[in-house]
This record gives C-alpha cells, structure tokens and sequence, in this order.
C-alpha cells in the first residue's frame, strides 16, 4: 500500500484519539469519546495488517486472539473497587508491549538472534550504520535503548504496584541505601544504553540494560504502599505512554508518537495533580518515607476520655433532624464495598428533604478519582459529588457529615499541627460542620500513622464496626423513625 | 535526518496538546481517563504487528512480535472496554 495512505489514515487515527480526549471533559459526552478512540484504534490497526507485506500471519493471529480473550474477560469481570489493580495491570502490559517491540526491532536489523544462552555473550561486528545513516544511526540506537529500559521499568514496577494493590505482596522491600541504591542502578542502565550505542553488535550490553531495568522497576515501587499508591499508578501511566513515544521514535511511527504523547503528559499531570493533593513533592512519595514527626505524638494522650462512641440509631436521630449532610468516603468505603448502601443511606435522607453531598479529596482511595467511580456504580449522580476546594466552605453551613473509612484527609493536624508530617497538605475541614460521624474499625491510625484529633472533638461520634453494616443499620433506623 | 525533526516536532506539538487537553478533564472523570489513556497506549499494537509479521526474520524476532501483539491487545480491549463500563455508569442519571 502506498505510504502516503498509511500515514494519512494514522493521522486519521491521531485526531480521533484527540477527540476522545476531549470527549472526556464532560460526563455526558465521555461515552461517545471514548468509541471515537476505538475508532481510531481500529483504523490504525486495519491500515497496518493492510499494509504488512507478509505470508505468516499466525503469529499476529495468534496475539490478538489470545490478547483479545484476556483482555475482554478482565474488563467484563474487574470490579469497581478493584480498578487500581486492573490499570496498573494494563499499564505493566503497555511497558511490556513497548520492550518487547524495540527489542523486536533491534534483532532484526542486526539480522541474526541468538540461538542459545551461550549466543547472547557473543558480540557481533555491527556498527550504528545498520540502524541509519549518521547521527540517524546513532539516534535510532538511543531510542531502542531508552524504550527498552523505561519499557522493562514500566512492566516490572506495574507488576508490583497490582502486587501490593491486590495484597499479594504485604511487606515493603528496598534496596540498601534507598534513592541512592535506585540511582546507582539507573545510572548502570544508562550506562549499558551508552555501551550498546558505541557498539550495537554487544549482545552483553543489551542483556544488561534489560536485567537491571527489570530490577530497577522492582525496586523503585516496592518500598511504597497504600495511600502513596495513586501516584505510583499516575507515574507508571505517564511511563507507559512515554515508552510508546519513544516506540515511535523506533519505527519513525506519526501515530505512536502521537497517541504515547498525550498517555504520557496525561499521567504527569494526574502525578501532578495528586502530589499537590498530598503537599509532597515527587522525589518525597518515590524515595521518602513519611517521616515519624518531630516529636511522637501520643495517641492515648490525644484520645483519652475524650472519645464517643454511638450506635447507627443514634446517628439516625442526629439525621432526622438535619438539614445537610455531607458524606466524605476514603478507601475504607471501597474496602467494605459500602458504595451501594451509602447511596441507600443518601436516598432515605433526600426523601426527608435533606440535602446530601459527597466531599471527595483528590487522593481519597487508591487512584485518581477511585471514589467516584465506586459512588458512580452505586447510581449516585455525579453532580452530587463535589471537590475538595468547593465543599470545603460549606462545612461551616453542614449539620452532619458522614465520614467513611478516610482518616488522614480530615486529620486537622494537617491545618494546625507545624511539624506534624502531613501539615500543610490540603484537607477536608469536616471538623468545621456541626456535628461529625465517623464510621471506623477502631482508632488505628491512617496511612500516615498519625492519631486523628478530629475523633476526640466533642461534636464528633464514633460509630465503631464494618462501614456497610452501619451504614445499613442507619438507613433503616432513620426509615422507620 | 529531516524525518526525524518532523517527528520531534510532532512530538512536542502533541505534549502541549495533551497539557491543554487533560487539564481540562474534570476530577470525577479521572479514573476513566487512566483506563483510557491506557488504551490509547495500546496503540503499540501497530508496532507489534509489524514486528510479528516480519518475514525471513529469526524466529525470536517473531516470538517477541507475538508477545507484544499479546500484550498490547490485553491493553486496547480491556483498556477501552472497562473504560466503556465505567463511562456508562457515569452517563445514567
């Protein structure tokens, strides 16, 4: 097919991804651009079957029937609350995809494959002048390196991030030394990229670059957990795009450079988005640790006698009077899959008058924009849910909110406590609203490790048990009242 | 040497676009937005396909082709069918 063809229908392609983006700014029309993206997909992928002078189809058939059935049963079956693991899943495989293309491409050109383990020590007699001509030879070296390095990083970290998101890995695993330990690892890699550039036929160095991405991929995610976790997944999101980019770059492909693009500028900002959420920069979430606070707050001291606890009946009498309710879940709500009876709870109040809103902090769960989501399931309409910086000034005007499984966004300490270490991050000042009821386990604390003062306030409850339970228990007390 | 400038351009005209564009994306709608970017990175798929279909190639190049197919076709239809089902729980009322 002519080539000119080709790159008209993968810009084509380009605008329709664009489109869907776009689409994306508004609920109503998300739906629509999301199906003009796939348009776009499919389109791209036509004119490249179309395109390939090829007699051996079976091993593309072969992928995308097995690609097709797996990825059509994890998006049929994930469900809401599990969707952090489902994207960083995906996103391990985008990395994936991204390594095993420029490795392709690398090995064809050099034109032979090792047969055995014993071939891959060989170095053979290529110069970057089989990869181009020039600095173009040079360049295009650059390029399989970097996509196979950030490719590998994407696949292994991913893998880890679905570990931890899906608790099949529970304990944090670092190197010694921490960012220094990752930074000399890098540094190796880079190193390896520069080794296989001066020498292209150096099977070694590009054995290498690959084995230490794999574990500098492992080794970057593994020492982060739980609320940390949205970042992560933003970061390896961005990841994913950019080695598709630099894929492109590999195959001189317009609609790869395109497409990786915009997936990589839209995890950095989502990456963006929640650090500023959480006041940490980048470098604290990825290296740091939390630190244990100037001086160790004792939690007995805060909580000692100064706790109340009440029952869901309680609470229910507390409603009836009530003329706005604000709910703020956290990934406690996921956990206890309370989406459902909460938008139960929601349904009774609003069918006494009263006027219910959802206040989600940006970090809440453990990916951008998790809670809605869950809440979207649960058929609550999304006008009703609302921003941190909007709800925030209507705390004062709230009779009763309703906190579910969150803890460290509404730690007061944050606004009040200097030196405390989450002072100074934004958060939803429910303690400022009449009355407080905190659905809880037990005063364990947060991420953070921190007591939350806002449990000892005198107009706060604590309802102890499952978040569903109570919720239920709500629901019917305030029914038959 | 000129294709490569046309493609950096094009690379850095997009990463201004997708700022414009994604800072427009509302909160709410930022987990489909993940699940869908995700699938748009599946655009891989391309690539993969012209790796696999390479003909008179070592046989590793072909498994590795097949791999990546594999791999990117998980991400295209999960990416855009889940980000389908989530979208459509957003659009009811």
């Amino acid at each position: 097919m002519n080539p000119n063809i080709v790159n008209f229908v993968y810009l084509i392609a380009g605008i329709l991804f664009i489109l869907g983006i776009k689409g994306l700014t508004k609920p109503k029309t998300a739906v629509r651009g999301n199906m003009l993206s796939a348009l776009g997909m499919l389109l791209a992928v036509v004119v490249t079957l179309l395109n390939i002078n090829t007699v051996d189809y079976s091993y593309i058939v072969a992928g995308v029937v097995v690609g097709g059935i797996v990825g059509s049963i994890m998006a049929l079956r994930i469900q809401m609350t599990s969707m952090p693991q489902m994207v960083a899943l995906l996103n391990g495989f985008g990395g994936g995809a991204s390594l095993t293309i420029a490795l392709a491409e690398y090995f064809t050109v050099l034109g032979v494959a090792p047969q055995s383990f014993a071939d891959l020590v060989t170095s053979l007699a290529v110069d970057s002048s089989a990869f181009g001509v020039g600095v173009e030879g040079t360049i295009a070296l650059v390029a399989i390196g970097l996509t196979v390095l950030i490719g590998a990083v994407t696949l292994t970290g991913s893998l880890v991030a679905f570990s931890k998101l899906q608790e099949l890995m529970k304990k944090s695993y670092g190197l010694p030394g921490g960012p220094i330990g990752n930074g000399l690892f890098l540094v190796a890699a880079l190193a390896a990229v520069v080794c296989m550039v001066i020498n292209p036929g150096n099977l070694v160095a590009m054995v290498t670059i690959v084995a230490l991405a794999l574990l500098l991929g492992l080794f970057l995610v593994m020492p982060i957990g739980g609320a940390d976790m949205p970042v992560v997944i933003a970061l390896l999101n961005s990841y994913s795009g950019i080695a598709a980019a630099l894929a492109g770059f590999v195959l001189g492909n317009t609609v790869l450079i395109i497409a990786g693009s915009l997936v990589g500028t839209s995890g950095l900002i989502l990456t963006q988005i929640m650090c500023v959420a959480m006041n940490r920069s980048l470098a604290n979430v990825l290296f740091g640790k939390m630190a244990a606070g100037g001086e160790k707050i004792d939690a007995d001291e805060i909580y000692a006698g100064k706790v109340t606890s009440a029952q869901p009946e309680e609470v229910a009498m507390m409603l009836e009077v009530a003329k706005r309710v604000v709910i703020v879940p956290g990934y406690g709500m996921a956990m206890a899959q309370a989406q459902h009876a909460v938008r139960e709870l929601a349904d009774a109040m609003e069918a006494r008058g009263i006027e219910v809103e959802y206040g989600i902090h940006p970090v809440a769960g453990r990916m951008p924009g998790h809670m809605n989501v869950l809440l979207a399931e649960a058929e609550v309409p999304y006008d009703n849910l609302v921003e941190m910086d909007r709800i925030n000034p209507t705390f004062e005007d709230t009779d009763v909110v309703i906190v579910i499984g969150a803890n460290d966004v509404t730690n007061p300490m944050a606004r009040e406590a200097e030196g405390s270490p989450i002072y100074g991050m934004p958060i939803l000042n429910v303690d400022k609203a009449k009355n407080v009821v905190v659905i809880k386990r037990s005063l364990s604390p947060g991420f953070a490790g921190l007591p939350n003062p806002l449990f000892a306030m005198d107009h706060t409850l604590m309802v102890y048990g499952d978040g569903k339970k109570a919720v239920v228990e709500m629901t019917t007390a305030l029914n038959q009242a | 040497m000129e294709i490569l400038i046309l493609l950096l351009a094009l690379f850095v005209l997009s990463l201004f676009l997708g700022v414009e564009l994604i800072t427009k994306v509302p909160p709410t709608l930022h987990t489909p937005l993940m699940s869908g970017t995700n699938a748009v990175s599946g655009i891989t798929l391309v690539g993969a396909l012209l790796a696999a279909g390479s003909d008179g190639s070592p046989m590793l190049v072909n498994v590795l082709g097949f791999i990546a197919v594999t791999l990117a076709t998980i991400n295209v239809v999960g990416g855009y069918l889940v980000t389908n089902r989530m979208l459509a729980m957003f659009k009811r009322k």
